[in-house]
């Protein structure tokens, strides 16, 4: 007499917590998804195409608005991958305030991750406290480049400009503010019962399928893989740095909860050795007037909070612009995990899902 | 004629008007203390401290447009939010906000009437509230309403079960249905019975959150899964009302829970502490009301959000058997003892 019938649900791509406009069409029975589908797009801009017409100095600032909120890091894999199609030397005090800057900006992203994450979930509080935090780091950011989200804060061969005087102790205090706030974010979720009962055994993916999906950053690291280009493939100054890769073990939406956790402690103890080791020298290596670097191709991958960012770059060596700009973004080959980890979940974890592949839209769509 | 009809309407009309600035001034109050907790200071900008915030909501509210969805089933859709304020407003027909009071030469009680099953009249008329709900869910044609209103059913069901079982071994103890029979019974004992019955105090309390749809156990109306849940479809006034009787239903909560198990208006610590006697009942009962309100907020800043088979599974497989327990228990001990 009564029949049971599949509901096809949009959610997004305006929905409060798809993270700006993904898209996400579930099937679900009653409650269950049985299956969903992603679709991506609707925040292309043609970055990659743009850049093929854009001058070499022009590109940086296009790479701002991949990852709009870890502006720096973006910054720095451009300017890097180009330098090594240069062959140019970095000055090493540069390299260290790379370095500095990458971090901050890891932790920055991080906040904004663990806030709207724990949001999803619906613990509020987490995510004022969270921004509270994320402040202080753009205030850094301001008085280094004069941005808070955009930065442009990096050239090819080195910086464009030195740190402002004492800069480098409010770095430092702001590393000693931050270990007392990470605490509070942890007294309000790590051993709630109800956070362990959302995320424990979530999109459980283990680490065979966490390297077949392509996946990289914490949610690869969160399946108990040990790779991190920061020391797999130093660059900027990670060879002289001294942390540790944080790893989960059951490849939860727990775990990848705490190897971010402790990915923010990691930041700062890097932040602090680089901080206090900024070596005297140069800002700029030595870098032609006209950038125009030989034919050939080069790839050049780093470590971006969200995973492996990485560029392929085809210079022709007869113009000023690039042949080929190529982008591979972190969280553009993370989101493809979420039909694998949603299937059989309940829709209140897709989205607590979503937040845990801690994914930027700019970046998925370019 | 006065005692008949004049004193009794002017009670409706005052506890009506009292109650309704009460929710709008609850709104206020979560807002800031949520915010005093999220270090942020909350409104600030109308009225000094923000104190006339909500006048400035009830006006924009009304102005605001009032959008029917063309493919809405619009009767329906037009009595749910009604459906759902009004139980909430009429139960205070039955709370005791206090005991007698010599005014103007005459005894006037402290509660518009006293009928001899008021709990029963308080669970049966909070339940048609629910009817609000699943019908504002159906009525909007849209799927993420659906879906939160099926969530609100089952969820709202399966607490009132909960709920009632501990209301019986309230009523066990207190020997009466009456709302007022209960505090005088509380009198009469000389201890509340929040102390007797600590188990169907924590479970009343629980299942209260549950079905005023307050965190954590907000689900019909998660707004990061269903945007919004039941209510997605309203605008204007007509979202106002559901949202004024979630929060009437909190006050009527913590009402409730402050007359079967906190004493309603008795001032703590009679033998010891005599001198809390001089302040009246009624601002005791507002008190201890306020205390059950706080802690809503509270929960509110503090906790995640359940799952809904985590949700069922509280509701079922722990609520209701401990409920069930606790009253097995009771009946025991009151058929041994006395």
């Amino acid at each position: 007499m009564f029949d049971t019938d599949e509901l096809v649900i949009n959610m997004g791509p305006q929905h409060p917590s798809t993270h700006g406009v993904l898209r996400v069409v579930l099937r679900l029975d009653g409650e269950k998804v049985v299956d969903l589908d992603v679709v991506i797009g609707y925040l292309h801009r043609g970055i990659e195409k743009l850049s093929e017409n854009r001058n070499w100095t022009q590109i940086i600032l296009l790479t701002d608005r991949m990852d709009y909120v870890a502006a720096a890091t973006n910054n720095v894999g451009y300017c890097e991958t180009v330098e090594k199609l240069l062959q140019l030397e970095v000055p090493r005090r540069a390299r260290y305030v790379r370095t500095i800057l990458c971090e901050l900006q890891r932790i920055a992203s991080h906040c904004l991750w663990i806030g709207t994450h724990a949001m999803d979930i619906g613990a509020m509080t987490v995510f004022l406290y969270a921004f509270r935090e994320r402040e202080l780091i753009l205030d850094l950011f301001e008085e280094f480049c004069g941005a808070r989200l955009t930065y442009n804060s990096m050239r090819i061969g080195g910086l464009p400009l030195d740190i402002p005087p004492g800069w480098d102790k409010k770095v430092l205090e702001f590393c000693n503010i931050m270990d007392g706030k990470l605490d509070e974010y942890e007294g309000l979720l790590t051993h709630n019962r109800i956070w362990l009962e959302r995320t424990k055994g979530v999109g459980v993916l283990s680490a065979a399928e966490a390297i077949d999906l392509g996946l990289s950053g914490p949610p690869l690291r969160g399946s108990g893989v040990p790779r991190d280009v920061r020391k797999d493939e130093p660059y900027a100054a990670y060879d002289e740095m001294e942390f540790n890769i944080p790893l989960g073990t059951v490849g939860d939406t727990y775990d990848r909860y705490l190897v971010r956790l402790e990915e923010f402690r990691q930041s700062l103890r890097i932040i602090r050795q680089a901080t206090q080791g900024i070596p005297e020298g140069p800002i700029v290596g030595k870098v032609p007037r006209l950038i125009k670097p030989l034919a050939g191709e080069t790839y050049h991958a780093i470590e971006s909070p969200k995973g492996e960012l990485a560029y392929f770059i085809v210079s022709d060596g007869k113009s000023t612009n690039p042949y080929r700009f190529r982008v591979r973004p972190p969280s553009f080959c993370n989101l493809q995990a979420l039909r694998r980890m949603a299937k059989g979940h309940l829709v209140a974890d897709v989205v607590a899902l979503i937040g845990s592949l801690d994914v930027v839209l700019g970046e998925v769509d370019r | 004629m006065i005692d008949t009809l004049v004193i009794p309407l002017l009670k409706v009309v005052i506890v009506l008007n009292a109650t309704l600035v009460g929710v709008t001034y609850m709104v206020l109050l979560e807002r800031k203390v949520i915010a005093w907790a999220q270090s942020r200071l909350g409104p600030m900008r109308v009225g000094p401290y923000g104190i006339l915030q909500p006048i400035a909501d009830a006006v924009k509210l009304m102005l605001k447009e009032d959008i029917t969805p063309t493919r809405a089933d619009k009767w329906v859709f037009t009595a749910a939010p009604i459906i759902s304020m009004v139980p909430a407003l009429i139960v205070y027909a039955v709370i005791p906000f206090g005991d007698k009071v010599h005014l103007f030469g005459r005894d006037v009680s402290l509660y518009i009437t006293d009928i001899n099953v008021g709990l029963l009249y308080i669970v049966s008329v909070a339940s048609v509230g629910v009817y609000g709900i699943i019908l504002a869910g159906y009525a909007s044609n849209s799927k993420f309403p659906l879906l939160a209103s099926l969530r609100a059913s089952a969820q709202l069901i399966s607490y009132e079960v909960a709920v009632t079982l501990t209301l019986v071994s309230v009523i066990l103890v207190a020997g009466t249905l009456s709302m007022v029979g209960i505090v005088r019974a509380q009198e009469h004992a000389g201890v509340w019975f929040g102390f007797i019955q600590p188990i169907a105090f924590v479970i009343f309390f629980i299942g209260g959150l549950a079905e005023t749809n307050r965190a954590p156990f907000d689900l019909p109306e998660a707004e990061q899964e269903l945007t919004g849940g039941f209510h997605t479809e309203y605008s204007g006034m007509r979202f106002a009302l559901f949202f004024l009787a979630e929060y009437a239903n909190m006050i009527v909560v913590s009402s409730v829970a402050t007359t079967l198990f906190l004493g309603g208006w008795l001032a703590p610590f009679p033998h010891w502490l005599p001198f809390l006697s001089v302040i009246p009942g009624w601002i005791w009962f507002l008190i201890k009301s306020f205390i059950f309100l706080y802690i809503f907020i509270w929960v509110r800043a503090t906790l995640p959000r359940y799952r809904y088979d985590q949700l069922m599974n509280i509701g079922w497989k722990v609520l209701i058997p401990l409920a069930i327990l606790n009253l097995v228990v009771t009946g025991i001990i009151k058929v041994l003892l006395l």
